[in-house]
């Protein structure tokens, strides 16, 4: 029961819920800079539960990992796509899914559907952070749905980003965190993808003209 | 019999300080906006003028038209009687729960419509329309975020609802700050402030509640405007007094009675701030961006039954 818990693990737990719900938001924003704000404030929501994680539980790699998801999630990655959306022009353009409110309703049965596969993992462990295994399988799977329901790149890439967000906070959650030598290639990896993607936001554009990924369905220039 | 009276006087205290409420947003709203703020009496002078004022009637306004004033200032004062103020050991709070709470909002808009459409003009109707579509959009996520209280406290009564929160101290519940969230907006929604309407302009392209209003003139506008100054006062006393409930008077002795008025008048002149802050800062609202708005609302109050269920009970 949560009123028995101590005060920092009652936090966690409420930390859990706010990325969750950077989640949600980031599904609801259409505005690309705010989008990538949200992002960086769930990086940072996601490092502070990891450093609470690591002072409850006395594994102190975890702090690494903490520190680590603050410069690259919350501080470099969104200011690396801020920078690409600058230099883009598209600072000011629409990226929203097509019916918004569809698409929250969505995400609210997945996260009904992650508590009940998660509800079986849960029995078999007693740690705090067990409860927050469905919260973070939430997390992944509205990152899924982010780039499911978007046709634009850069959008995509944010919830790509923050699908990542939820299987490192996953990792957390379930097993007090990967291995540290996984950890720093998954960080190295994020990284690079980051900037190959930046790269390749210019090459769509000059291919197509647009950032808008579901005219690559098309074969023909030709509107039908 | 004494619980009756402190109930009674409970009532009493919020009718006569809704206005003074309403006074203290403006003024507060008036100082960051450099401007001179109006005396804090201003409201009751308001009122007193239109209490004195003749009555004008159209020819055509039916009889929906002259009850609707009564009906919407008494079933505001029966959802003033049910909230608790200062105290939490109120027999009216024992009648009725939130849900009730949230029946008396609801009749009292349906006859708020019904007069907007019964003399004819055009803002009236359109008027009704625009208030029946936000305030359709914002009884579920108001819904939402009672059950998840609900769930939390194991009630839907207010008086128990507080009583278990204070009994059980700081606890950082998820659920109840999600609730929390989305009551604010909701409250601003059915209260008609900025961003969803502006309370203080007749501009005929913008305006929701006024344009229902219109053609009520007298003692019945003095009616309708204190209710909507009370319904103000409830959304605020209900988001101070669930969520921060500490202070709140647990044994109707006096002492306590005291400490309790004083506690709650300074969490409110707080949450005046806030929401002076909040007008300030943002702009209106394009009416076809509010449902988005009430969909966030509905969205914070599921993660926050969500999170209940997920987070707090296993």
């Amino acid at each position: 029961m949560l009123e028995q818990l101590p005060l920092y693990e009652q936090a966690i737990l409420t930390l859990a819920a706010m990325v969750m719900f950077t989640s949600f938001a980031l599904l609801a924003q259409n505005r690309v800079v705010p989008m990538i704000h949200i992002f960086a404030w769930q990086g940072l929501l996601v490092a502070v539960t990891t450093a609470l994680v690591a002072f409850d539980s006395g594994k102190h790699d975890l702090y690494l990992s903490a520190i680590m998801t603050i410069a690259l999630k919350a501080l470099f990655i969104p200011w690396l796509l801020h920078r690409l959306v600058k230099r883009l022009g598209i600072d000011r353009e629409e990226h929203g899914a097509e019916h918004p409110a569809t698409v929250l309703m969505i995400g609210a049965g997945l996260v009904i559907f992650c508590y009940y596969v998660a509800q079986p993992i849960e029995q078999l462990s007693a740690s705090v952070t067990r409860n927050t295994i469905a919260i973070s399988m939430a997390v992944v799977l509205l990152g899924m749905l982010m780039l499911i329901s978007r046709g634009k790149a850069v959008a995509q890439v944010v919830g790509f980003m923050s699908l990542e967000n939820g299987l490192f906070f996953a990792a957390v959650a379930a097993t007090h965190g990967m291995p540290m030598v996984v950890e720093l290639g998954v960080a190295f990896d994020v990284l690079v993808g980051a900037v190959i993607f930046g790269v390749f936001f210019f090459q769509i554009r000059d291919s197509i003209d647009s950032l808008d990924v579901d005219q690559l369905n098309r074969l023909s220039e030709q509107d039908e | 019999m004494n619980d009756w009276l402190l109930a009674l006087i409970e009532m009493a205290l919020f009718v006569a300080l809704a206005p003074l409420f309403s006074a203290w947003v403006k003024r507060v709203k008036c100082w960051l906006q450099n401007r001179r703020a109006p005396s804090l009496l201003q409201p009751y002078r308001d009122l007193r003028r239109l209490f004195a004022k003749q009555v004008v009637l159209s020819h055509n306004a039916s009889p929906v038209f002259r009850a609707t004033p009564y009906i919407i200032a008494g079933a505001t004062l029966l959802a003033a009687a049910v909230v608790p103020f200062i105290s939490v050991n109120l027999p009216t709070a024992a009648i009725a729960d939130v849900i009730v709470l949230a029946g008396f909002f609801a009749l009292a808009r349906f006859f708020q419509a019904l007069a907007g459409m019964d003399v004819g003009t055009a803002f009236g109707g359109m008027g009704s329309s625009r208030e029946m579509t936000i305030s359709a959009l914002a009884e579920p996520a108001m819904l939402m975020a009672v059950f998840t209280l609900a769930m939390v406290a194991h009630s839907t009564n207010l008086s128990t609802v507080i009583d278990y929160l204070l009994a059980q101290g700081l606890v950082l519940r998820p659920s109840l700050l999600f609730a929390l969230l989305s009551l604010l907006l909701v409250g601003i929604a059915e209260t008609g402030r900025i961003p969803v309407d502006n309370p203080a302009t007749h501009l005929e392209l913008t305006m929701i509640h006024e344009a229902m209003i219109l053609e009520y003139s007298g003692r019945h506008l003095a009616l309708i405007e204190w209710a909507v100054q009370l319904k103000l006062l409830i959304y605020g006393v209900l988001i101070v007094n669930i969520f921060f409930p500490w202070g709140i008077a647990t044994h109707n002795s006096l002492h306590a009675l005291a400490v309790a008025a004083g506690v709650v008048f300074f969490k409110l002149m707080v949450l005046g701030v806030l929401l002076a802050v909040g007008e300030t800062v943002l702009a209106k609202m394009r009416l076809f961006r509010v449902p988005a708005f009430l969909v966030l609302a509905l969205t914070l109050a599921l993660i926050g039954l969500l999170s209940h269920i997920i987070l707090e009970v296993g």
